[in-house]
């Protein structure tokens, strides 16, 4: 299956599995699909033990949150644009704002720049409660030119 | 004056109980009052882009975020409860498999609440980073030997 067969599926409201098999590591992580919107999907990340950075708190480890959201500002373009190969991380910027309980993480993300090769997106994490957020992302990819078709739906 | 310092056998130890550094496999090198460094070594599951076979940024940044730990803890002299404020990386070069990660971090600055910490990661060539990143840690050093808060 291409990127472009799998992105369909999962607009057309198929399986996300299919998506997230083109980054093992937020498959490996256990990203799920929690709620499906065309333009501003939420995913989640189930609590296991594994997560955990510290274990007297206990917290899940600062780098399991930060590549949650990575992974979710990844999948995001992945799922909005049309590009037929992974954007490449330029930088990623965290602020943790509480520590993150043993708990299911959720995060959504938002699309803030979208230029003909660079775009930005701006990532929330929360659990329990949305209005109290665990942590604040934006992260810069490099994107292949062929994005720029869908950077006119985007704007209309 | 004998600065304190943290054993490696001790930090070590440590890094084997955190359940995410062992599901990682982050096996930590060296500890000095100086700096901390640690390898990890790459799994098919860590690529974020199956396709070029590039490792995803996500295990790069929780590299950083645990070596940064320990370079605080290593200035300190001790295993104190530490918290992330921020981070950030600047991912310079892409990570391909098989050849290990290197993470190199220290603690430039240590204040009674505040630690500021630098890393960079590389493959083969410090040289030549694929990762160089700035954290802030707080940290409950003071607040555990002082009489009052």
């Amino acid at each position: 299956m291409t990127l472009a067969e799998a992105r369909r599926a999962v607009r057309d409201g198929g399986d996300f599995g299919a998506l997230l098999a083109f980054v093992p590591y937020a498959e490996w992580l256990g990203l799920r699909l929690h709620q499906r919107d065309a333009q501003a999907p939420v995913l989640r990340l189930p609590y296991r033990e594994a997560l955990v950075g510290n274990p007297r708190l206990p917290a899940l480890h600062g780098g399991v949150v930060a590549g949650f959201m990575e992974s979710a500002a990844l999948l995001q373009l992945l799922l909005v644009l049309e590009q037929d190969r992974v954007p490449k991380s330029i930088d990623f910027s965290i602020d943790y704002l509480r520590s993150a309980r043993p708990e299911d993480s959720y995060a959504a993300c938002e699309l803030t720049r979208l230029g003909r090769r660079v775009a930005q997106v701006q990532v929330r994490c929360w659990q329990s409660e949305a209005t109290k957020p665990v942590a604040l992302a934006r992260a810069h990819f490099l994107l292949a030119p062929e994005a720029n078709a869908t950077a006119e739906h985007l704007q209309a | 004056m004998n600065e304190p310092t943290l054993p490696l056998a001790l930090a070590q130890r440590f890094a084997t109980l955190v359940p995410h550094m062992r599901e990682l496999g982050l096996r930590l090198l060296r500890v000095e009052r100086e700096f901390a460094e640690a390898a990890l070594p790459l799994r098919p599951e860590f690529l974020g882009d199956r396709e070029r076979g590039l490792v995803h940024t996500g295990v790069v940044t929780s590299l950083i975020d645990s070596v940064c730990g320990f370079a605080v803890h290593a200035r300190i002299g001790g295993l104190v409860t530490i918290a992330t404020l921020d981070l950030r990386v600047d991912y310079l070069r892409p990570v391909r498999p098989p050849q290990a990660l290197i993470c190199r971090a220290e603690c430039y600055r240590l204040t009674a609440r505040i630690a500021f910490a630098r890393a960079a990661v590389w493959q083969e060539d410090p040289g030549a980073p694929v990762a160089t990143s700035l954290a802030t840690f707080m940290h409950a050093t003071r607040s555990m030997h002082e009489e009052t808060p």
